[in-house]
Formats: C-alpha cells, sequence, structure tokens
C-alpha cells in the first residue's frame, strides 16, 4: 500500500502547513484547530504530516509505546522491571472516527482475552494507541461534547485514567489533538476553543493557479502513488531533517525580554482571557524560531505566528462582523510598528 | 387554438429533456464502470422503481465480470461496515474469529447504500474514509483491521426535497449526482439497457495511458471556480470523468467534448452561483422555467462551435462553463439567478440534522439493570460482562452447583446471569431549535425591519450561548421562504439575515404555516421548537398569493389556531409603529406571548424565549 500524499507536495495553505509543523517540534503546544471548508487538504496535511515525522524508539511489546529513554511513570508494562528492548516505529498518527465510542476511545475490557482465557485484561483504546502522536479527529465540531471534554482532559494531562467494568487502570497517553472541521456545520463551544493550543482558518485558494497545480498534483498521485512520492522524496527528507534539527534545537531557543514584554503588550491590546494565550504564543514563536534555525526568537517569529495563537483566543461578540484576523492584524501593526 | 402547438412542443421539450437526461445517467453509469474507484461513486436520486433498477442493470453490467456489488442498508453498523469479530462464531467455537465488513468486501466492486438520505454521520465518515485511501483500517473488537478497499460507492437518495439529502461527507466524494426522480419507465428505452462489456474493459486496460492536457485541467478549475465551487475534490473528479470518457471514446488524449461531459455530469450539480458575467446576456426573467431543454441540447455540441474569434483557452473555459450550466436543473436556475442564497442551506446544513436525529436516542453507554420492557438489552455489553467469568460459571456448573439460565445436556456455550445484563442508556438532552418569522413586508416600514433584525440578532446570540438551533423563515411579496433550516451556524444566520431584503406585500398566513410546519419537523426530530414571529399582524395576502386583506387575515388566523392545536410554544413580537389589537388578537390565536415592540427591546425578548414562551392553553381557557 502506497504512503500518503507527501507533505511538501501540498499546494500553498502555509499557516496550516506552519502550525502542523510547530506542533510537530514542541507537542506540548497543546494541538492544532483546523477550521476550513471540505476539500481544502486538511485530512491530507494530516496524514501527510504522520509521514513525515522521523521515526521514533519505542520499547518492545509496550502497547502504550513508551520511550525507552524515559518510561512514562503510569505505564505498567515498562515499570514492571526487567530488561527493556527498543524497537523502532513511526510516529503514530491515529484517526477518531466520528461516532467513536467511549469505551473505544479510552480503552476496554479485552472481550478476546475474555473469552479465550476467562482473563479480566484491559484492551488499550485510541488513546493509548495515540501516546507520543497524534490523534486526528475530523468533524471535530460534531464530535459529542462530553468525548471532546475527554480527550481535552487526557490531553492536558497527558494520563489516561480508566475505571470502568472492574478494570482500574491508569496508562501515559501524550499526544497532540489536531482536529478539523467546517464551521457552517456548526462551531465548537467557546472554552474548548480556548484550549487548543493553534487554530488555523483553510480557505478555497482563490488563484485558479494554485489550484490547477493542485489538481494536477492530486491527479499525478492518484495514478501513481510511488512515482509521485519519489519525485517529492528529496523534498521531504529535507523537511524531515529540519524537523529533527529543530526539535533539538528547541530546548536552548532564548527569547529576550523586550519580545517578552511585546508579546504581553499584543495580548493586552488583544483582550485575550488569561495567560494562555501568551504562552502558547511564546512558545511557538520558540518553535518557529527553532525551525528557522535561529537560537533566538524573534519578532518576527512571533508574527509568522501569532494569527494561529491568538485567533481563537479573543473575547468576541459572536455577531461581530469583524473576524479576529483582522483585529490581530491591527494590533500586530501596532505593537510591533 | 393558439395553445395546441405550443401544448405539443411543450411535450416534445419534455421528451427531449427526458431523452438528455437518461443519456447522461447512462453516461456517468458508463464512465464510472471504466474508473469506478477513481469516480468515488454516484448519488442516485430517484424513487424505488424501474428507472433507478434500469440504471442499476446498466451500471453492473459495465463492471468488470465477478465484481462484487454489496448493499448497505442506511442502518448499517459499524460492525458490517468495517469487519470485526464475528460474534456468534466467536462464542460457537471459544476463540476469536473475524469477519471482513462490507467495505473490505466491496473491494474492486461497488457498494450500494439503501436509503443514503438517512444515513448516519459515522457510517458516512468510515465509507468517505475508504473511499479517501482505498482500504479500511480499523481497531475493533482487539483486531487490527487492515484492507484493501478500492470500491465505488452508489448512494441511492430517496429524498425528496433539498434538506433530505445523503451526508455532504459522502456527497463531497462521489463524482456524479444524477437526479432520475423525473424519468418515468416510459423514458427508458429497454434497448439501450446494457453497455458494450468490451468497450468499457477495453477503456479500463488503456485508462492510465490517457493524457489530459493542461489547458483542459485549467479549464475545469476556472469552471469550478466561476461556479462557486470550493473544493478541490470537484476538478479532481471532473478531470477522472474526463479521462474515463476518453478512454470510452478510444482516444488517448482528453479533448474538449470529454471535459465539456465532466463538467455537465461533476460540475454542475455541484455549482452554487451562476458566473458573475452570465446574468446580465441571458435574459433569464423571460423564459424561467424552459433554459435546460434548448441548453441541454445544444451542451452536447456546444463546444463544437467554438466562436473563432477568441482566444482558444478563453473559448474553451467558456465551452466548459457552459456545459456546466447548461446542465443546471431549471428550477435550480431560477433561483440561482434571482440570487437567493438558499443553495448553500441545504447540504450544509445536513450535517446538523443528522446528528440532531440521532441525539434523540444517541446511546451513552450501558449500565446494569433489568431488560425489561421500555429499556432496550444492550447484547455486546451483556457478553462483554459475561465474558470474564466464563470460566468459573461452567466449572461451578460441572461440579453441579450450576444455577445458570441453562442445565444440563442443553447447557448454553456462554453462561449469562442475571448481574450481567447491561441495558443501553440514551441521552435525550431538551434541546430548542428557535424558529424566527420575520415579517419583511412593505408594512413593516424599513427601519422597523431593522429594528426587528437587531431584535433576532440579539437573540441569535443568546441561542449561540445555550447550543440552541435556530431556523430563519422571511415572508414577503407572495409567499414565505425558509432562509436557514434548523442550524448550529450563527455564521450562517447572520449571513442570511443580512442579505434579507424588505418590501411587497404580507402574507402572514403563508409565514405562520411555514412555520408551524417546520416546528412540526424539528418536534419528530426529538427537539423543543419556540417560535418567534416577528409581524405587525396586518395580513394583506392570502395563502395562495393573492391579495385581498379580508380573507387574508381569516386565514392568518387559522394558521395562528393551527399552531396552537399543535402545542408550539410561541412568542408573538409587534413591530408594528403604534401597537394595534389585531396582532395582540393574532397573540391569543396562537397561544403566543405577545409582546410589542416599543416596549419589548431585544433584551425583554431575549429573556422571554430563556424564560420558555408559554405553552399556549386550550381553546376557551384564555390567559
Amino acid at each position: 500500500m502506497a504512503g500518503p500524499f507527501p507533505f511538501t507536495a501540498i499546494v500553498g495553505q502555509d499557516e496550516m502547513k506552519r502550525a502542523l509543523l510547530v506542533a510537530a517540534v514542541d507537542p506540548t503546544i497543546g494541538g492544532v484547530l483546523i477550521f476550513g471548508d471540505r476539500g481544502t487538504g486538511k485530512s491530507t496535511a494530516v496524514r501527510a504530516l504522520a509521514q513525515l515525522l522521523p521515526p521514533m524508539k519505542a520499547v518492545e511489546g509496550c502497547p502504550y509505546h513508551c520511550d525507552p529513554a524515559r518510561p512514562a511513570g503510569a505505564c505498567t508494562h515498562c515499570a514492571s522491571g526487567g530488561k527493556l528492548t527498543a524497537r523502532t516505529m513511526s510516529v503514530p498518527v491515529v484517526d477518531l472516527p466520528l461516532g467513536a465510542t467511549e469505551d473505544r476511545v479510552v480503552g476496554a475490557l479485552d472481550i478476546e482475552r475474555a473469552l479465550t482465557h476467562g482473563e479480566k485484561a484491559f484492551e488499550p483504546g485510541l488513546l493509548a494507541r495515540a501516546h507520543r502522536g497524534f490523534l486526528y479527529i475530523d468533524e471535530v465540531n460534531l464530535l459529542e461534547d462530553h468525548l471532546v471534554d475527554l480527550l481535552l482532559d487526557v490531553a492536558a494531562s497527558g494520563e489516561n485514567v480508566v475505571e470502568r467494568e472492574g478494570l482500574s487502570m491508569r496508562h501515559p497517553a501524550r499526544f497532540v489533538l489536531i482536529g478539523s472541521g467546517n464551521p457552517e456545520e456548526g462551531e465548537l463551544r467557546p472554552q474548548l476553543l480556548d484550549r487548543f493550543g493553534l487554530s488555523v482558518d483553510v480557505r478555497t485558494p482563490t488563484d485558479i493557479a494554485m489550484r490547477v497545480e493542485a489538481v494536477k498534483r492530486r491527479d499525478a498521485f492518484d495514478r501513481d502513488p510511488a512515482a509521485f512520492a519519489a519525485s517529492f522524496q528529496a523534498d521531504e527528507e529535507r523537511l524531515r531533517r529540519k524537523l529533527t534539527a529543530a526539535k533539538r534545537l528547541l530546548p536552548t531557543v532564548e527569547v529576550s525580554d523586550d519580545t517578552r514584554r511585546r508579546v504581553a503588550e499584543l495580548c493586552v491590546a488583544l483582550g485575550t482571557d488569561g495567560l494562555r494565550g501568551e504562552l502558547t504564543l511564546l512558545r511557538a514563536a520558540r518553535s518557529v524560531a527553532a525551525l528557522d534555525k535561529s537560537a533566538t526568537a524573534t519578532m518576527a517569529h512571533v508574527k509568522a505566528i501569532a494569527m494561529p495563537a491568538l485567533r481563537h483566543r479573543l473575547r468576541r461578540n459572536p455577531l461581530d462582523e469583524v473576524g479576529s484576523g483582522v483585529r490581530i492584524e491591527r494590533a500586530l501593526a501596532e505593537v510591533f510598528g | 387554438m393558439l395553445d395546441r402547438p405550443a401544448a405539443r412542443d411543450s411535450q416534445l421539450e419534455a421528451a427531449l429533456r427526458a431523452r438528455n437526461l437518461w443519456d447522461d445517467a447512462l453516461a456517468a453509469a458508463d464512465l464510472l464502470a471504466v474508473d469506478p474507484f477513481g469516480l468515488g461513486g454516484v448519488v442516485l436520486r430517484a424513487p424505488a422503481g424501474p428507472v433507478r433498477d434500469a440504471w442499476l442493470v446498466r451500471f453492473r453490467a459495465g463492471l468488470p465480470h465477478g465484481a462484487p456489488v454489496l448493499r448497505a442498508p442506511c442502518d448499517v453498523g459499524d460492525g458490517e461496515l468495517l469487519g470485526g469479530l464475528d460474534l456468534s462464531a466467536t462464542l460457537a467455537g471459544g476463540r476469536p474469529v473475524s469477519q471482513r465488513g462490507l467495505l473490505a468486501r466491496a473491494d474492486q466492486g461497488a457498494l450500494i447504500m439503501a436509503m443514503a438520505e438517512r444515513l448516519g454521520p459515522t457510517p458516512a465518515a468510515h465509507v468517505a474514509a475508504a473511499l479517501d485511501r482505498g482500504e479500511v483500517v480499523a481497531e475493533r473488537d482487539g483486531l487490527s483491521i487492515q484492507s484493501s478497499a478500492k470500491l465505488a460507492v452508489v448512494a441511492l437518495d430517496e429524498g425528496i426535497d433539498d434538506d433530505d439529502r445523503p451526508p455532504a461527507a459522502l456527497l463531497e466524494r462521489l463524482a456524479f449526482r444524477l437526479d432520475l426522480a423525473p424519468l418515468s419507465h416510459r423514458d427508458v428505452d429497454a434497448g439501450d439497457g446494457l453497455p458494450d462489456a468490451a468497450l468499457i474493459r477495453a477503456a479500463r486496460e488503456c485508462l492510465a495511458a490517457v493524457a489530459v492536457p493542461d489547458r483542459l485541467i485549467e479549464a475545469l478549475c476556472a469552471a469550478c471556480a466561476a461556479l462557486g465551487i470550493g473544493s478541490s475534490r470537484a476538478p479532481l473528479l471532473a478531470l477522472k470523468a474526463a479521462r474515463a470518457a476518453a478512454a470510452l471514446g478510444g482516444r488517448r488524449i482528453v479533448d474538449d467534448d470529454d471535459a465539456a461531459l465532466a463538467a455537465r455530469l461533476v460540475l454542475a450539480p455541484r455549482a452554487l452561483h451562476l458566473p458573475a458575467d452570465r446574468g446580465d446576456d441571458e435574459q433569464p426573467a423571460d423564459e424561467p422555467d424552459q433554459p435546460s431543454a434548448e441548453d441541454d441540447a445544444a451542451a452536447g455540441q456546444g463546444p463544437d462551435q467554438p466562436d473563432d474569434a477568441e482566444g482558444e483557452v478563453r473559448t474553451l473555459d467558456d465551452a466548459v462553463l457552459e456545459a456546466a450550466v447548461a446542465a443546471l436543473p431549471p428550477g435550480l436556475l431560477a433561483r440561482l439567478q434571482a440570487g437567493s442564497p438558499r443553495l448553500r442551506a441545504g447540504q450544509a446544513g445536513k450535517a446538523g440534522d443528522v446528528q440532531a436525529t440521532v441525539k434523540r436516542g444517541r446511546p451513552i453507554g450501558a449500565r446494569r439493570g433489568d431488560p425489561r420492557s421500555g429499556v432496550r438489552l444492550d447484547l455486546l455489553h451483556t457478553l462483554r460482562a459475561a465474558a470474564p467469568w466464563q470460566r468459573l460459571r461452567r466449572h461451578a456448573i460441572g461440579q453441579g452447583a450450576g444455577q445458570g439460565i441453562g442445565q444440563g445436556a442443553s447447557r448454553p456455550l456462554i453462561e449469562v446471569r442475571r448481574d450481567d445484563f447491561r441495558i443501553k442508556r440514551f441521552r435525550d438532552r431538551k434541546q430548542t431549535t428557535t424558529i424566527f418569522v420575520v415579517d419583511a413586508s412593505g408594512s413593516t416600514a424599513l427601519e422597523r425591519l431593522g429594528e426587528a433584525k437587531g431584535a433576532v440578532e440579539l437573540l441569535l446570540a443568546d441561542c449561540y450561548v445555550r447550543r440552541d438551533e435556530v431556523a430563519l423563515i422571511a415572508f414577503r411579496g407572495v409567499g414565505a421562504e425558509i432562509l436557514l433550516p434548523p442550524t448550529r451556524s450563527l455564521h450562517r444566520a447572520k449571513r442570511e439575515l443580512a442579505q434579507l431584503p424588505g418590501g411587497g406585500g404580507t402574507p402572514l398566513a403563508a409565514g405562520i404555516m411555514a412555520a408551524g410546519l417546520m416546528a412540526d419537523e424539528v418536534r419528530r426530530k426529538g427537539r423543543t421548537p419556540t417560535l418567534v414571529v416577528i409581524t405587525d399582524g396586518r395580513a394583506n395576502v392570502t395563502h395562495e398569493g393573492v391579495g385581498g386583506r379580508g380573507k387574508a387575515q381569516d386565514e392568518a388566523a387559522a394558521a395562528a389556531r393551527s399552531i396552537r392545536a399543535q402545542g408550539h410554544r410561541s412568542l408573538l413580537v409587534d413591530n408594528s409603529a403604534r401597537p394595534e389589537p389585531r396582532a395582540g388578537q393574532l397573540a391569543d390565536e396562537m397561544g403566543a406571548l405577545y409582546l410589542p415592540l416599543p416596549r419589548a427591546n431585544a433584551d425583554t425578548i431575549s429573556r422571554a424565549v430563556r424564560a420558555g414562551a408559554p405553552t399556549p392553553t386550550p381553546a376557551g381557557l384564555r390567559r
């Protein structure tokens, strides 16, 4: 089976691509929300990202594929002692289909083991599989509210606590939540919006040349996926190296006090609630800097990611015709001159 | 005397239109047979009957010999679609037995989805994922499922109106949308029943070698832009349709006719608006009803007669666009030309609707309980609960201490005890749908309309906070129009409201009746409707759209009474400059809470809605 469409072959949609890369560099950013029309390549981009990520090392046999260097405390498998062997696996990108039941998400009694061996065992759910990777929810705005709550809780705590069917256990579940949806079909609760780190709006490119190019590439891919992927192999490889380097560089990226102050000014000017906006913006700016191979995050890096980091945090009159984007641009111009 | 030839003409025209429609349908069937997976499939809107059967026969005949054609019901479960643990075989055998799902079994063939307009969002999402990836990937019942699923989906759509459509996620991925409802079995020629199988096979084989000139891709993309089609799947599917058409015609390079056919079949049904520069030179008002027959006929040859004066690309763009525009169904065209924003409504609201339906009885898990009448046993959870104890219980029975359901020789393979019973829990959130009925007639002076809009906007904001659904009906001129079917998208409600024009007569009865019908439907979906009627109560157009104050008033009163008879909650906001008894009387007839606007600022109304408008009292017990 051929792999997904290459990330570097996606035409346009720069904001979405940047936000996804930032989340890949810094998984603690809090996930990405992608809102836009159908057929704008949301799912394609997420699946492409999965393939782009450098493979990771995981503990052999561990259902939560823990990092052999740092097994998570809550993992019963890795904490049981004994020697851990490592294997290489690709970073998991798990789809959460619409209508998934809670037991499939958090895990449940393993019916197979129960039937065959009469044992009460835990069958890990989607959250376990997404540990150290990405959890992708298409049409997140149509997902049941209680599931979204649950996901955000787990995403924030990094741990999945299961109390059901006589099972009582916990396991590590640190993942980047990626949600996508079409705003025409209903909006996300404002409380939930704020918990996503970055928020991106995707639009159909109005430029015909871009649309033509996108259609051509997709068609070429559909006709011969392997050959098409091969023609982008070099680009993919380059981006992969860039990602790896950025991940390594990230912990050392500095932010000057001046930049911090300006970010604070920006958030005050926009009236964002709480500190999450500022923190996310600074963090995201550091990732952008790391991708840029820069040792310090500058105002340019802040500007590059300010829109996705703040767009969904503005307290808004739901009937306000002026989009958040315009307000952010205005504030950026004011604060940064 | 004069109308005789005219009648014959229109008969002829109807026959011609039917012929064209059927020819297109057959063309789509053959194209789909050539490239089933690439094109994704078709939405076939038609009632069950000979026409639909004839189309399906044609389509099946074109598929490769032995290709599976399976059928899925609209309430198909995850297990059936994706596959999973075969519970009965597993229990019988005492070891896990897996079962392939419909999607995997339909690989290299087709899946026919019955009553697709009632398909839920979950199965639609699974089918969409299979169409996107060409494989089924799922983790279910402890099994990892991954198998190839390259198939075409035939979504049988028996819906009647625009709101009754298959889920958007599915529509989006299927190349063709055929509306065969206008055809009768007389239009279907038995002679053209079967395709040339050899031709289709040959086309399938040379499909990969067919080249598409760049200028054609550009023309298709330009047509998409002109028709307001945002998704990039549309031009891609059109491209594949054109390629299949070329292969079928034995050509190695896609030509203009192929592109025109693709535009007609793939792009036209997706059009959201008419190309900007067309409205003027078409003179739509003259012949609102019949552009399709002529243009349809012309469309076939449209590309054959390029205006040589222009540059080549230009004419090609036009030809492709022309073909698409010509294929727009007549009613649709009229609406597009009237600039009505209705079209977006139909599909986009769908996902919300479907979800609402599901919500009525959305299972939210199971709990221990007695499966008596009224509650539903959750078999899977019951078995899950029973599963871990099987060895123990069997052991116990073996020692002669069994008190299980079955004993002795006919001992069941699985021992289920009372403790294991799990019943399904449903959540029935009593959600409200607020239906706004706005009087946009001329008697409502323009600034009053502005005030009404302001009030509605505030209410909308309020509904947004409470996650209610809203719907918007306006009446003016000769009738009422549903501007917005129930939706949660504030975005759209706002837009529709802003675009609402004013002026014309006051068909109050039509407005109230439309609201009543919608309220009934909302209630059927398990939600609670609340009507907010904003009017001055002065009706002067009857339900039939004829002027006449007296009759119009009587009809309005009758419509109002039917609202009360149905027991819908309602609120009447009187927006006349000086409150008159008329609107108050109407409110009484309706059993509605009456709020004259000068005193009812938007806040008051909002509070009234929040507090729950009164449930009407039976006639005679007036408040």
